[in-house]
């Protein structure tokens, strides 16, 4: 055993990478309340300010500052500091605390508009090189383009490609360097890339050990960064503060070389804890200081940058990184995984005051221990930054030792990533189906050409048979598309570093997604159960509809609707799997449509259900605003009936209540909040996001936003800081449903 | 039993008409007018929508994990549900065989025969009194109130478990001589757990608009803290836990 690792319990992690095995062996489950916690030093409470002084700065100014010349990779900057005698925790992106700096391997072009968007001009040879030397992923892709791709994208049935900016969604075990040390990482992956010298090697086998190549360059550089900061990473981290700062600085490597949407962190904290753990026990450390490596850490992860464009701030609403992080859970043989250390970075809220980020995820399960549960529900009703998803229905699946990236993906950490395929527009999907293909906005042959409806009413059979035809043509043109994306991001713009932060061979998904559930499912029951006029223009498009009577909506626990929308999701699920994907990823599908509900509902057309064109859809998998009328409980129960197994990407459902509605008294709104987890989760729900506040305070946040700098809100599988959304998202947001009896 | 029942509406999820999360019943129909009342929409008996016991059921336990975590369970309010006494009465009993807890929120005007078989399954009983003068009671609600002192009566003679309202409305059932000997008389009630005090609120006075009804109360505030914090501690006389539902 290493010296680094003294007291530890050993076990297969001593001789293998293998932090689930650490873990397991050496962690110590916390049963208990939450009154050990402590406030923020004072060291904590100044950078705070001067934090929080530069980002108020940055939301007048747009942003701090930004590279022009040099693409970011580990090593690119030496090292930057907010305020060197009060940091802990230390490490920024680039040489100055919230500046941008660029990564053109996504496309050059981005980069360059994103510039100029916030005044900057990209440096004249840097562009020379992006477009005439080195080729970018935005043009790899788009070389490979078919035109049928390039018109589903124009007009939005597949939308949010990740074609010009970086993937995301991957999760580096960014524990492995803080537990094993970098130069072992090196040494495995060494004897990973001598095992592939094999007699034939062919396209894949080639690929792979060029990949192995690049990660182990990436690992070389991180121990570069981390000596630029008077750290030495390649030996095992000793003690708290070295586990923490090698954590932090391995996730700092790959948020400096890779811009992916989302960049999440993984599941640290009970990892981080045995270290704690293990000082607290020999004294060599208190809690307060403890909680200090905590606050300063999450300090940092709260001041992720890259640089978008305005037009990416609008589609998701601000600017988020998606710093996931996924906290307790229970382990497969029944011990609960929560530690003292969730309770730890879920009191950052409080030492900190809330924020977005970075995405604090409690993986919930029935099993919890109830303090800890009733510690999340005050946290969700004091500060509505947090988010929950079913650990009882992923662990079944992924096992103990899963992270959520993004929002709802879950992915074992460091034996597993994905193939982002945002999501295809069902709704507009379903106004092909009736349109014959045509675009109901544009008006051009974007589907296959077939027989449009012709009837004055709609038929139900009739709509089915088309849009099952509908799809079939979709689900192929979008896993074919989604391959172009991946196999180019594999050639121009590969995560070296996050993929040396995984295992050899490693389960890849092809993670689909849907928007507009809600719409097409309440468009069917319409069809089905009311009676549905066409509207159609000078040019026989079909533009709009009329209902008459009434029909059951989705969202209200009526099995005629949700049984509509359980079949889409299946329906849509069996028709990818069809579709052979890249480098064999396995197929999955999420239900999840981030903030650009909005966005999607602007670009499609008026739909049967009764929205008329240019209005936001639902988020993720919620009902429609307005229409789920029995309450909460009705509106999770038909949520909660979307199957797991046929979108293992992850079904997001946002949830707002006010207060008091919640219960009466502090104490029973905690422990109504809790028994509506327990409730949702025990009858499969996945995801909830949880907002508590009065529509009044947004109001008045939108009038005074000065007010109101920390107000946080969850949106979809993220949150965003309220102020700083556009008026339109901030209205979108306060005319959802908020229950309120 | 072919009894069916006039429903205004169901809501999945209550939590201020007894503990926990509740599936809230609102009954059509009631016999009382009182003025304050923020659900005029329920008082016509011949409204709402037909619902078999079973289809009542069924709905009740799609919800049957969120009451038992949250400690929950059904609540029958309105309208006056025991107006509809004998469907109330079969549903309760489901609920007991189901292990659903149930609460009836009642002003107590109602007594027959189906009201006691109904109690026989009921957990807990919200009870009520709109005033404790029975000269205010009838100017207030248009009825009596000894039927509701009676039913209480019946309570502490089997024993339930009764949690009694009180809705503060300044300058109608402000009078706190009349409320000082309430918190007296139930002292006497070991069934009654607890009084919770409800603040008059503006919230149904559209419905008023709507239905075209004279509505009396457009002028009166709702209470302040000082008077409520009055109230409650005359309440607190009662030796009962008062909670301020605010």
């Amino acid at each position: 055993m290493r010296s680094e690792w003294y007291e530890f319990q050993p076990g297969s992690w001593t001789t293998e990478i293998n932090v689930r095995s650490f873990i397991q062996h050496n962690y110590t489950p916390y049963e208990k309340d939450a009154s050990f916690l402590a406030g923020p030093t004072e060291r904590t409470k100044r950078l705070w300010k001067k934090a929080m002084d530069l980002m108020k700065e940055e939301t007048k100014k747009g942003i701090i500052d930004a590279e022009t010349l040099k693409p970011s990779t580990i090593i690119t900057y030496g090292p930057g500091y907010l305020d060197k005698d009060d940091e802990v925790i230390v490490g920024f992106q680039t040489d100055r605390p919230l500046k941008r700096g660029i990564m053109p391997n996504g496309g050059i072009r981005v980069v360059k508009n994103a510039l100029e968007a916030y005044g900057y001009k990209l440096d004249k040879t840097t562009e020379e090189i992006f477009t005439n030397n080195r080729k970018t992923h935005n043009d790899g892709v788009f070389d490979a383009y078919t035109d049928a791709m390039k018109k589903a994208r124009h007009t939005g049935i597949i939308t949010g490609l990740p074609d010009a900016y970086g993937r995301g969604r991957i999760i580096g075990d960014y524990r492995r360097v803080a537990l094993y040390g970098v130069d072992f990482l090196i040494e495995q992956k060494q004897h990973e890339k001598k095992l592939l010298e094999i007699s034939i090697l062919e396209a894949p086998d080639i690929s792979l050990r060029e990949e192995i190549s690049e990660q182990i360059k990436a690992l070389k550089q991180l121990k570069e960064m981390a000596a630029s900061y008077g750290y030495d990473i390649s030996v095992p981290a000793k003690n708290a503060f070295e586990a923490t700062q090698w954590t932090y600085f391995s996730y700092l490597g790959a948020i400096k070389e890779q811009d992916g949407a989302a960049m999440s962190l993984g599941r640290v904290s009970t990892f981080l804890d045995i270290y704690y753990e293990r000082d607290l026990r020999h004294n060599l450390i208190t809690e307060e200081e403890v909680q200090e490596l905590v606050d300063q850490f999450v300090m940092k992860l709260r001041m992720v940058r890259f640089l978008r464009t305005p037009a990416y701030n609008e589609l998701f609403s601000g600017d988020p990184t998606w710093v996931t992080e996924s906290i307790g859970g229970m382990g497969v043989d029944g011990r609960t995984l929560v530690t003292k250390t969730s309770f730890r970075i879920l009191h950052t809220l409080y030492n900190l005051g809330p924020a977005p980020e970075p995405n604090l995820t409690v993986l919930w399960s029935v099993s919890l221990p109830e303090p800890f549960k009733k510690f999340c529900a005050q946290v969700s009703i004091d500060t509505s930054s947090i988010q929950y998803e079913s650990d009882d229905i992923m662990r079944d699946v992924w096992g103990d030792d899963y992270g959520i990236a993004c929002c709802v993906s879950a992915m074992r950490i460091g034996k597993q990533m994905q193939f982002f395929g945002a999501r295809a527009n069902l709704a507009k999907a379903l106004l092909y189906a009736i349109n014959g293909g045509k675009d109901e906005i544009y008006g051009d042959q974007v589907g296959p050409l077939f027989e449009p409806i012709k009837g004055d009413y709609l038929d139900y059979d009739e709509v089915m048979e088309k849009f099952d035809q509908t799809l079939d043509w979709l689900s192929e043109l979008y896993i074919n598309t989604l391959n172009v994306i991946h196999y180019m991001h594999d050639k121009y713009n590969y995560e070296r570093l996050q993929m040396a932060l995984h295992d050899i061979d490693i389960l890849r998904t092809e993670a689909c997604g849907i928007a507009g559930l809600s719409v097409v499912a309440d468009s069917l029951s319409a069809i089905k159960y009311a009676k549905v006029k066409v509207i159609r223009n000078n040019k026989g498009l079909a533009v709009d509809y009329e209902i008459e009577g009434e029909y059951p909506a989705y969202g209200n626990n009526d099995d005629r609707v949700d049984q509509i929308a359980v079949d889409l999701v299946e329906r849509f699920m069996n028709k990818l799997r069809k579709v052979k994907s890249y480098r064999g990823a396995k197929h999955t599908l999420s239900i999840l449509t981030i903030t650009s509900n909005v966005v999607y509902g602007k670009k499609t057309g008026s739909t049967p259900d009764g929205r008329k064109a240019g209005e936001p859809f639902a988020p993720g998998a919620n009902p429609m605003h307005g229409r789920d009328r029995m309450g909460a409980a009705a509106s999770m129960a038909s949520v909660a009936k979307l199957p797991y197994r046929h979108a293992q990407d992850g079904i997001s459902y946002t949830f707002s209540i006010v207060p008091k509605a919640l219960g009466k008294s502090k104490e029973e709104r905690i422990q109504n909040l809790c028994g509506m987890l327990d409730g949702y989760f025990h009858d499969k729900g996945h995801h909830i996001n949880v907002n508590v506040f009065d529509r009044e305070t947004l109001i008045d946040a939108m009038e005074h936003p000065e007010k109101y700098p920390q107000l946080t809100i969850r949106v979809s599988g993220y949150a965003v800081n309220f102020v700083k959304l556009s008026r339109e998202q901030q209205l979108d947001v306060i005319h959802r449903t908020f229950h309120e009896r | 039993m072919n009894e069916k029942g006039r429903i205004h509406s169901l809501e999945s999820f209550g939590t201020v008409d007894g503990p926990g999360i509740r599936f809230v019943v609102f009954m059509q129909g009631c016999p009382l007018r009182c003025r304050f009342c923020h659900n005029p929409d329920t008082w016509d008996v011949n409204k709402g929508k037909e619902y078999t016991p079973e289809q009542l059921m069924e709905e009740i336990k799609r919800y049957k994990s969120f009451m038992d975590y949250s400690g929950g369970g059904v609540t029958f309010t309105g309208g006056e549900p025991l107006l509809q006494a004998a469907f109330v009465a079969v549903i309760c009993k489901m609920c007991r065989e189901q292990g659903i807890s149930v609460a009836i929120d009642t002003s107590g005007f109602i007594w027959n025969e189906h009201v006691a078989r109904a109690l026989e399954y009921t957990d807990l009983v919200l009870l009520d009194i709109k005033n404790y003068d029975p000269n205010v009671y009838r100017m207030i609600t248009g009825g009596a109130l000894s039927p509701t002192l009676k039913l209480l009566d019946y309570l502490r003679e089997k024993d339930i478990k009764t949690w009694i309202r009180y809705v503060l409305v300044p300058g109608l059932t402000d009078n706190t001589d009349s409320i000082r000997q309430l918190a007296g008389f139930l002292f006497n009630y070991p069934n009654v757990e607890k009084v919770e005090l409800l603040p008059f609120h503006k919230m149904g006075e559209y419905k008023w608009k709507e239905l075209d009804l004279d509505y009396k109360l457009y002028d009166t505030p709702e209470p302040d803290t000082a008077l409520l914090e009055e109230v409650k501690k005359i309440l607190e006389e009662s030796g009962k836990e008062v909670s301020l539902n605010i």
